[in-house]
């Protein structure tokens, strides 16, 4: 192989600190021309920063890189949009109110005159949809389109611009499985057509679906690469994290009792009007852990905050431990974890923490009132930092100090302590929302298995994940839902990738909708 | 009555005038993503810069030239807080505004010595008003006449100034580059960066031309309408700009519609004092304040959903969290 040529990208002994975190270290990557490579490793590996590195949108300290043999030195994303280097980034950098077409043409128009740039490029545009099967409506307002349509505009952005090596942030993250499918059609044929495609993702399954290559990230450093044939998902797992993991958790038979959680035909309209869910109708019984799945923005936000007595609910009513919640008789969430409930929200950065608190703080947060917790009218500090400590080392925390700032936490210790909180006070019904966005594999693992724990001793799991892996390791039974309302359910045995795909895209498949598999349905 | 009404829109004209050039001002820099509330401070110091140096140099165009340049200093101050440093933008907007009241009294009286005005302007260091041809042979002609010799002809330049203004800021902005790239920035900045355009010189050109606009509006309250500065002469036209524009739903032709419905709800305050309903005489006061309450009552409810631009009020930073 003649070195020279045979590689589209070559990184050798980039370095980057952000003050006392290194965030590279001394890492090199030969990426060959015309395939697609992987790039995997845990939040916080440093994957996103050797990305940006490339795209020009971070300077690496030390180190040195080449496209096509060529030194390459970006000092803005400019520069390495001239060199043919194109991002989609995770979080897509879209101005929402513009056209596809607008946004295609930003910083990259031909002349002053906008109406000129936008003919051409549409033409362009055209050319591009027909020879990569990348049809988009251009003169569509992008925030209205849906994710999977929004990222095929981020790819041809890229593509309008030249870009020879295409860089993709997290792709799969917002999309269906079966959007996925159609995205990885889409980055073969450009492979066919010699664009080099480098992908970073957390997604194991994926990257072996998809790639040629794979490298692995551990801690700002490279720890090895390896060819996708030779890989498996356990190997890969182990590099990422350093040691043995269990990617399934081991799950015994549920034995469910009596229902704890009784849905019946919830609805919502919020302040905008917008039906957000419709008429919903569902139960959750002790012993039991239902997953609610879907792609995220179908209703799963609001039925939890409808559940945790953060909004009210328009109609129908929610039967929560043998307390009726409804319209008439709205709830709080102070009054909703009275009745023995506890909530894990889905976002803690929102919701679950505040990040200027430090861990003690956090930990008693909404459970501040509890007498145990006060002296009187001050709060029992030596109290709370007791108690505090004695979960942090129950729940591994780590470290295991009440007095650090949340933030400096690692997002799974966060999570962990999030976990410990409302866990600690031993609720009946448990409400789990995105229990592991975020959060290492490592951690995972650990919260997975206290999930499934916390349902053995007979708690009722409601569990919200976008996360389909997560949620067919989890939970006994799986509702579907789409634009806000119960697309079906299934028995978590019946249930695969494809099926719930299909249901995510709201279509039943025919033989599991009800009747057709009695022993499926229980409510 | 067709001349009441005819001189209430000249008059409306003479109220929108600076309304319109602050709004537009406004508007180039919201839609960057800065909130400027500073419009209040930049209009006074600009009147001010333009009275003093339009008394001092018997000359309006200097004036003018000294208002603006004074309105973008501030503008680039206004920047460098928020764009260079990622300073809070309402902070620094109100900042600007407390200098510009403060210092343009104190210069003032130590430059004039009467009490922080400046002396009345006449001559050439006012803008005559512009005489379009045919303005007097067409007076006598019934409707026709008094609607072009009263209202169209006989304003200032700075009048006609303003309204040539709102279609080139339209052009600008939805039919060029330039229009386009500024309308990114201000909802999503990261995208503009990404696209290899760069934030800061984008939002800098938009503080800069609002400063301009401002500037000019600034200058018209002195030079062009009352003839002299008056210490708080502005009595929160910024801020009815700032109104107008989010009224107009941050584009230029409907803006320029509230700056002149503001300006008539103004003439018309005007025409009714001293007006009464039977024995009643309505005050003064309360009839001052008709276009200021009817402001609330149209932001608070008329306007429908008023969607700023997403990325308004957040300085950029490319570090992630």
């Amino acid at each position: 192989m003649s070195q020279e040529q045979a590689y589209a990208i070559e990184l050798s002994h980039i370095d980057k600190k952000f003050g006392a975190v290194h965030a590279n270290r001394d890492i090199s990557l030969q990426v060959p021309k015309g395939t697609i490579h992987g790039i995997i490793g845990e939040n916080g590996a440093g994957k996103s920063t050797l990305m940006s590195i490339i795209y020009g949108f971070y300077k690496a300290d030390k180190g040195s890189m080449m496209i096509d043999g060529k030194p390459f030195l970006p000092s803005s994303s400019q520069d390495a949009i001239a060199s043919g280097v194109g991002m989609v980034h995770q979080h897509f950098m879209l101005v929402e109110t513009f056209t596809v077409l607008e946004n295609v043409v930003l910083g990259a128009e031909d002349g002053w005159k906008l109406n000129e740039s936008l003919a051409s490029a549409k033409l362009k545009l055209e050319e591009l949809a027909t020879s990569y099967g990348l049809e988009v409506p251009v003169d569509a307002i992008v925030g209205e389109l849906p994710v999977g349509l929004q990222q095929r505009v981020e790819i041809l952005k890229a593509l309008y611009r030249g870009a020879k090596i295409l860089i993709l942030d997290e792709p799969t993250g917002v999309l269906t499985p079966q959007e996925a499918d159609h995205l990885f059609k889409i980055l073969d044929k450009l492979r066919a057509q010699g664009t080099t495609i480098m992908i970073i993702t957390h997604k194991l399954r994926e990257v072996l679906a998809v790639t040629d290559n794979v490298s692995v990230m551990r801690q700002g450093a490279m720890v090895g690469h390896v060819a996708t044939k030779d890989t498996s998902q356990e190997h890969l797992a182990e590099m990422m994290v350093g040691r043995k993991v269990l990617l399934k958790v081991d799950r015994g038979q549920a034995a469910p009792k009596q229902s704890l959680i009784e849905v019946k035909d919830l609805c919502y309209v919020d302040s905008s009007g917008v039906e957000r869910v419709k008429k919903m109708s569902f139960s959750v019984r002790s012993g039991e852990i239902v997953g609610i799945a879907g792609v995220s923005g179908n209703g799963q936000s609001e039925l939890l905050s409808l559940l945790g007595g953060i909004i009210k609910p328009t109609s129908g009513e929610i039967v929560l431990n043998n307390n009726t919640i409804s319209a008439a008789n709205p709830s709080d969430p102070q009054l909703v974890r009275a009745m023995g409930v506890g909530h894990i929200p889905e976002d803690r950065h929102k919701m679950g923490l505040i990040n200027k608190f430090e861990a003690q703080e956090a930990y008693i947060m909404g459970y501040h009132q509890l007498p145990m917790y006060n002296k009187g009218l001050l709060q029992d500090k030596k109290a709370i930092n007791q108690s505090c400590q004695t979960n942090m080392d129950k729940w591994d925390v780590r470290p295991a100090d009440p007095t650090l700032k949340t933030a400096n936490f690692s997002g799974g210790n966060q999570q962990k302590l999030v976990i410990a909180r409302e866990m600690e006070q031993d609720p009946d019904v448990l409400l789990v929302g995105q229990p592991t966005r975020g959060v290492d594999i490592g951690a995972i693992e650990y919260i997975h298995q206290q999930v499934i724990s916390s349902r053995d001793a007979g708690k009722a799991v409601l569990l919200v994940s976008v996360e389909l892996d997560e949620i067919m390791n989890l939970a006994d039974r799986i509702i579907v839902l789409f634009d806000g309302a119960v697309v079906g359910e299934v028995n978590s045995d019946d249930a695969n990738e494809q099926i719930l795909g299909l249901m995510m895209a709201n279509i039943m498949p025919e033989h599991l909708k009800k009747g057709a598999k009695p022993q499926g349905e229980q409510s | 009555m067709f001349e009441t009404l005819i001189l209430m829109l000249d008059a409306t004209i003479r109220v929108a005038t600076p309304l319109i050039f602050a709004s537009l001002a406004g508007m180039f820099c919201e839609r960057s993503g800065i909130v400027n509330i500073a419009l209040e401070g930049k209009l006074l110091a600009a009147a001010f810069a333009g009275a003093a140096v339009a008394y001092v140099t018997g000359s309006a165009w200097l004036g003018c030239i000294a208002g603006v340049l004074v309105a973008v200093c501030m503008s680039l101050l206004h920047g460098f807080a928020t764009i260079t440093h990622r300073g809070d933008q309402v902070v620094s907007g109100m900042a600007i505004n407390i200098l510009a009241v403060g210092l343009t009294v104190t210069l003032g009286r130590h430059w004039f010595k009467q009490g922080g005005q400046t002396p009345a302007l006449s001559g050439d260091a006012r803008f005559a008003p512009i005489h379009l041809p045919g303005a007097d042979a067409l007076q006598d002609v019934p409707v026709i006449g008094l609607l072009y010799s009263e209202l169209i002809s006989g304003h200032s330049l700075l009048e006609y100034v303003a309204f040539a203004a709102v279609p080139i800021a339209w052009y600008i902005l939805f039919k060029t580059r330039f229009g386009l790239r500024l309308r990114a920035v201000g909802e999503s900045p990261s995208a503009v960066d990404t696209a290899g355009i760069s934030v800061a010189k984008m939002r800098y050109s938009a503080v800069i031309i609002c400063g301009i606009l401002v500037g000019l509006g600034g200058v018209y309250l002195s030079v062009g309408q009352t003839a002299q500065f008056i210490p708080n002469m502005s009595a929160g036209k910024g801020y009815m700009a700032l109104a107008a524009l989010i009224f107009g739903k941050w584009k230029p032709w409907t803006a320029m519609g509230a700056c002149l419905l503001f300006g008539f709800l103004d003439s018309m305050a005007i025409r009714l004092q001293g007006v009464s309903i039977g024995e009643f005489q309505i005050p003064v006061q309360a009839i001052e304040a008709v276009p200021y309450v009817l402001t609330v009552f149209l932001l608070a409810g008329f306007i429908g959903k008023a969607v700023a631009p997403k990325a308004i009020g957040v300085p950029y930073s490319k570090e992630r969290e």
